[in-house]
């Protein structure tokens, strides 16, 4: 089976600045698919280049085959979009925003009330939507993306804005809708955020893509150290330092860190001292591998 | 027509929702008929008040069949204080003050108002001549003045401003209407969230002009019931209803301007603004607010220029003049025209996108 979107050599500038800079990638059927990096790496204009929402300088891409510029209407019932800003009609309620979008792709009322509550919002159907919390206009946005039951569905930034708990609450819809069988295209700029969703991302900046993988062999391969902390006070800087040959021990006056490279007798050895008071063992993350790709520091 | 029903009905339910949109669309505007049509109401039938002083043998004659003449025209009250009457002829609260000494009937009156001093002046020299013939023993004059009434073209207040505010009413509702929904739908994304959607762009534009049409007979049934009133006392000729194609066509003229403000600006303040600018100076220019007979020739030839003139003239012609749905034909084609044109420079401006 052909991969439902293929990007070869994608470009778009404006100006001077090259938004897009030459990228490649192909999303397979069924893909939770990230395109990861900070404000202004291009995520949003490759985003508007697939959606078709924007025409590309140069490269090709196919969505299910199909251009999607010029605006192609047999693409457009077979997506569905989550754009950043929240889309809502004025002084509509919940419920008339999900059967106005319905009903632009033929869906009946009966059919579009049901996605309120598959997002949690039926309490909230007769509120307007400037009246719903920043989670609960997401929530609407999403499913007023999916009322048409979409086979791709793209979602820009959907959880930015959102506290830890919203945002928390909407992965497990998104991880949901995935798990339906729709391919799923995220952009986003939360480490985290792709680390948890994503079975493949694409790590942005400047307009390119540096890393292309699944986000755990993304870590593995970087081989960063692992940081084992506990309290300050259990075990004296030497003594941790005298765990490993390549140790790197630092101490903030709440946590002794160890990082190390071989983890296991650095925590045998903290056993052994009965030294494991707050311990806390943490491996390498995106941000590591963002860190290592572009020699700064993830900066969202 | 996917999606032209329930587009259209989000727009109208989001317009009746938002009352500051209400109160400019529907009220604003009949808040000046209100005021215009209750201030200018009695501005036609204004007698002339004399104050009589003592015995006027003049006055005492006249039989009572002309009688009823003279008080269409002379509202006399009776006084026993001269100095009194003759105060308040100074003031101007009363026009004259008569009075009679042996032979002599004498008209005091002020020069602040030539109009009534002359009108005074007249009708007491007709009375004191008619006296004069009656002493003579002519019973049969040598000759007659008959006075005949002419079909009056200059319209009463209420009949001018009905169509008039009217037109200006609906031009700028649609104005505002277009301009505001394009800015602001671009503004929150949801013009390319419409444009992601298999919803014809066609569709998107017939909703807007469905609304706009649908809140234009609104403004003009409302605005036509009160007027029909008899506080306000509008008549309507005969083929009065021909007026609803040329709004119409007025409707499509002012969207395409609220579309070109929407194209040209980024902000919806920007947008109203520009709306503003161009239809508050055209309602004036264009004898909205009042006739235009007066204004110098210029000012004439520049108003056939704007499409509001020909709204409100056509408008008034088939409403008020008695003119029949022929004559809108012109109008209907000059605004249609304009609409084309206007809406073509848009497209030519028109953005999916802010950036």
């Amino acid at each position: 089976m052909p991969p439902t979107i293929e990007v070869d050599d994608l470009r778009k500038w404006y100006g001077d600045v090259h938004a897009v800079d030459g990228v490649s990638f192909a999303v397979e059927t069924g893909e939770f698919f990230g395109i990861l990096g900070p404000n202004g790496a291009g995520k949003t204009t490759t985003l508007e280049l697939i959606e078709g929402l924007r025409e590309a300088d140069s490269g090709e891409i196919r969505v299910f085959g199909e251009k999607p510029w010029p605006r192609n209407a047999k693409l457009l019932p077979r997506i569905g979009v989550q754009l950043q800003a929240s889309a809502f009609f004025e002084r509509l309620t919940a419920r008339e925003q999900i059967r106005t979008f319905a009903s632009l792709y033929g869906v009946p009322p009966k059919k579009a009330d049901e996605w309120l509550g598959v997002v949690g919002l039926e309490d909230m159907a007769d509120k307007r939507h400037e009246q719903l919390s920043g989670g609960q206009q997401q929530r609407l946005s999403i499913a007023c993306a999916l009322a048409h039951s979409p086979d791709l569905v793209y979602l820009d930034e959907p959880t930015s804005g959102l506290d830890p708990q919203a945002r928390r609450n909407l992965w497990e819809l998104l991880r949901g809708i995935n798990d339906q069988g729709r391919t799923v295209v995220l952009t986003t700029h939360y480490l985290d955020e792709a680390e948890s969703l994503c079975d493949r991302v694409a790590i942005m900046d400047h307009g390119k893509i540096l890393e292309l993988g699944p986000p755990a062999s993304l870590v593995r391969d970087l081989d960063a150290p692992t940081r084992i902390s506990i309290e300050t006070g259990t075990i004296s800087i030497e003594d941790a330092k005298a765990l490993a040959a390549d140790a790197d021990v630092s101490d903030d006056e709440v946590s002794l860190t160890i990082a190390t490279r071989t983890p296991a007798p650095v925590l045998s050895g903290l056993a052994e001292r009965d030294a494991l008071r707050g311990l806390s063992v943490r491996g390498g993350t995106l941000e590591d591998v963002f860190l290592n790709l572009t020699g700064r520091e993830y900066r969202a | 027509m996917t999606g032209f029903v329930s587009l259209s009905q989000a727009m109208a339910k989001g317009f009746m929702r938002d009352k500051t949109a209400l109160f400019f669309t529907i009220l604003f505007p009949l808040m000046f008929l209100l005021l215009f049509g209750g201030l200018f109401k009695s501005s036609g039938a204004d007698k002339t008040d004399v104050i009589q002083v003592g015995s006027v043998a003049a006055f005492d004659q006249i039989p009572a069949s002309a009688r009823g003449e003279l008080d269409k025209v002379l509202a006399v009250t009776k006084s026993d204080n001269r100095d009194d009457a003759l105060t308040q002829v100074r003031k101007g609260d009363a026009d004259a003050v008569v009075e009679q000494q042996g032979g002599t009937v004498i008209v005091h009156y002020s020069a602040a108002d030539p109009v009534k001093a002359g009108t005074v002046q007249g009708i007491m020299q007709a009375i004191v001549q008619q006296g004069n013939l009656t002493a003579a023993g002519v019973t049969t004059p040598a000759m007659v003045l008959q006075g005949q009434q002419v079909e009056d073209e200059s319209l009463q207040p209420i009949q001018y401003m009905t169509p008039g505010l009217l037109g200006w009413a609906v031009a700028s509702g649609a104005a505002f209407g277009a301009a505001l929904t394009l800015v602001s739908w671009r503004q929150k994304k949801l013009l390319r969230r419409l444009r992601l959607s298999p919803v014809p762009l066609f569709s998107v534009i017939s909703a807007r002009v469905a609304v706009s049409i649908g809140i234009a007979l609104v403004q003009a049934g409302i605005f036509i019931g009160i007027a029909l009133l008899p506080y306000f006392g509008l008549h309507l000729s005969s083929d009065w209803w021909a007026f609803i194609p040329i709004m119409i066509a007025g409707t499509l003229a002012f969207l395409a301007i609220g579309l070109l403000a929407g194209a040209a600006s980024k902000t919806p303040e920007a947008a109203s603004a520009i709306a503003n600018l161009v239809v508050l100076p055209m309602a004036f220019l264009s004898g909205a607010f009042f006739p235009l007979e007066g204004a110098p020739g210029w000012l004439q030839s520049l108003s056939n220029l704007l499409p509001m003139k020909h709204l409100v003239s056509s408008m008034q012609d088939v409403m008020v003049r008695g003119e029949g749905p022929a004559s809108t034909l012109p109008a209907i084609g000059i605004l249609l025209g304009f609409t084309v044109v206007v809406t073509g420079i848009s497209a030519l401006l028109f953005k999916w996108d802010d950036i």
